[in-house]
């Protein structure tokens, strides 16, 4: 239907002078409050409509892939942080067990379980800044607000397990760096006594608003045969129908264990993403409450003193740890060679970590699959003979994270 | 009718009996390294036939100057989402005039993956509609994930790491 609209619109144009009277190129972005984040859409406009958009992506490019390959193991885990900042844990947790992938290392249940309740505690955050966001965009600050509190409630837990709070560099390559401290449990049920009920009063807001639904159903809206060509993942390709969600198609740290839902949507509009989003967030407490109420004992990190990066009290007061820190570092361990493709659930989708070691210190190439990326260039195709506002709720619910599109 | 590695791989040398150059199974991933010419035509036959490739995860480039025939890689990455089966293609090609068919008619989200391979190693993609760099500069004038440039100066002594591995 829209491709009708635009081509009925075309053939109002007779000559050059009439659509050089009529039509309007319209910046949107690079720095523009409705991009979120640092990437340029050249709109050619008539009036609100938009007839032709083109990205221009790039502009904080930062080359994570060629740094890599100078840097070993262990300190890729900062550049991971820096892709989605807005569910940093997942992108460090996903390289962590990329790494345990190729070098064979079990982690115990409890490592595992701990990052299950990491890994859905940034998707919360991650939903969370997406839904309020684009609430904001349609013009509901209210919501915004609240949910911000929550989000920083997540980002104290995040300080208590590693230290940091946006970018967390959280974990080692085999486990945690320490034990899950008492406050961090204290934080965490209290989190979910009381996130549920700030949570429904934000669905409440918009979810059967009627300005917000008439804003959004129907905005950039996408078939589940064209997201599945644009190679869409995550919340976006389920609010288009498609249940493909790496949680359950290929479980990693024990997914298998809980019990939850895979939502999906059936238009894959801004409505649909929106509501996929809400209901991933309570299957994701679902998943917290089971696997807090299930964490099992043990240690909280692998038995692998050849990779695993040692306390640094110890390695200050023990030759042992001396001895593994440095051959860490310095990459002395032996590697396998060998390439290994992994892929974990990110906040946007499939975040694939596809890694070459030629038994080096550092990888011999490494290649991040970023949804974002991936995803962003079906955004012509979804605003195209749409108005401005539509274009503009499309892009906050399809959370374009500059971060990620660039690497 | 078992949906494994043996079966795709037979599946696709019965279709295609000169292509495959050789296969493995790193990690429990079917990779094949297969013919540059007939990329687009296995690729077409994964996705249209019974075996389902619909959905392409992924596309990079890979660098290996110490073979020179087989200088310049690109590395596929597919998906069959019902069986939730995964294959790696991989393509070599020697540096010069580096060109490999693109996949973009199959699958619209390989666009911007042949973009970023282009713009990153300078491998050609024929039959691309837009292939322009995108993440770098348009005026960088060269394609920065080759080996032959270090991520740091090469003049500099006081970083000189040859007694620490690579």
């Amino acid at each position: 239907m829209k491709d009708n609209a635009l081509s009925n619109i075309l053939t109002q144009y007779e000559t050059k002078e009439q659509i050089d009277g009529q039509l309007y190129t319209l910046n949107l972005g690079p720095t523009h409050p409705a991009t979120h984040g640092i990437f340029q859409n050249i709109l050619t406009m008539d009036g609100e409509k938009i007839l032709h958009s083109e990205q221009t992506v790039g502009y904080i490019h930062r080359a994570f892939e060629k740094i890599s390959e100078r840097r070993n193991f262990t300190q890729i885990t900062t550049l991971t942080d820096r892709m989605n900042y807005c569910s940093s844990p997942i992108n460090n947790i996903g390289w962590h067990m990329t790494v345990e992938k190729l070098l064979g290392v079990e982690v115990p249940k409890r490592v595992q379980y701990m990052r299950v309740i990491m890994m859905e505690l940034a998707r919360i955050a991650d939903h969370l800044v997406c839904n309020a966001v684009t609430g904001v965009d349609t013009g509901a600050l209210t919501g915004f607000t609240y949910m911000f509190q929550d989000r920083e409630k997540i980002y104290d837990m995040y300080e208590q397990v590693c230290g940091a709070r946006l970018t967390t560099n959280m974990g080692r390559i085999g486990g945690f760096e320490r034990d899950f401290t008492p406050k961090f449990h204290e934080l965490v049920r209290d989190f979910l006594k009381t996130f549920p009920a700030r949570f429904k009063e934000f669905g409440d807001l918009l979810e059967r608003n009627r300005i917000f639904m008439d804003r959004t159903i129907g905005a950039g809206s996408i078939s589940a045969e064209r997201a599945l060509s644009y190679g869409f993942t995550g919340p976006n390709l389920r609010a288009a129908g498609v249940d493909y969600d790496v949680r359950v198609a290929s479980p990693y740290s024990s997914y298998e264990d809980f019990d939850f839902n895979i939502p999906v949507g059936t238009s894959g509009d801004t409505y649909d993403r929106f509501m996929v989003r809400q209901s991933e967030i309570w299957e994701s407490l679902k998943i917290i409450q089971q696997a807090m109420d299930r964490l099992p004992d043990g240690p909280f990190h692998a038995d692998v003193p050849e990779f695993y990066l040692p306390e640094k009290a110890d390695v200050y007061t023990k030759m042992e740890a001396l001895i593994y820190h440095f051959k860490i570092v310095m990459g002395e361990t032996e590697v396998p060679k060998g390439e290994v493709y992994h892929a974990v659930e990110g906040g946007n989708g499939e975040l694939g970590f596809y890694l070459v070691s030629d038994g080096g210190r550092s990888p011999y190439r490494l290649h991040f699959r970023r949804p974002c990326f991936i995803y962003y260039q079906a955004y012509p195709e979804m605003i195209t003979g749409s108005v401005i506002s539509d274009a503009v709720v499309t892009l906050s619910s399809l959370n374009v994270i500059a971060g990620e599109l660039d690497a | 009718m078992e949906f494994t590695n043996n079966f795709i791989l037979e599946a696709i040398t019965r279709e295609f009996p000169e292509t495959v150059i050789s296969s493995s199974e790193p990690y429990g991933m079917l990779t094949l390294e297969i013919k540059k010419q007939d990329l687009k035509k296995v690729v077409h036959h994964m996705k249209d036939s019974s075996l389902g490739f619909n959905f392409l995860t992924d596309i990079c480039g890979i660098h290996h100057p110490e073979t020179p025939e087989k200088e310049l890689g690109v590395i596929y990455h597919l998906h069959n989402l019902v069986e939730n089966l995964r294959v790696r293609l991989k393509v070599f090609m020697p540096f010069e005039n580096a060109e490999v068919d693109s996949l973009v008619e199959l699958f619209a989200g390989a666009n911007w993956m042949e973009r970023e391979t282009f713009d990153f190693y300078g491998i050609k993609f024929k039959g691309h509609p837009d292939l322009r760099v995108i993440l770098n500069d348009p005026g960088l004038g060269y394609h920065p994930m080759l080996k032959q440039y270090p991520l740091e100066d090469g003049t500099r002594t006081d970083k000189d790491d040859v007694m620490f591995g690579r």
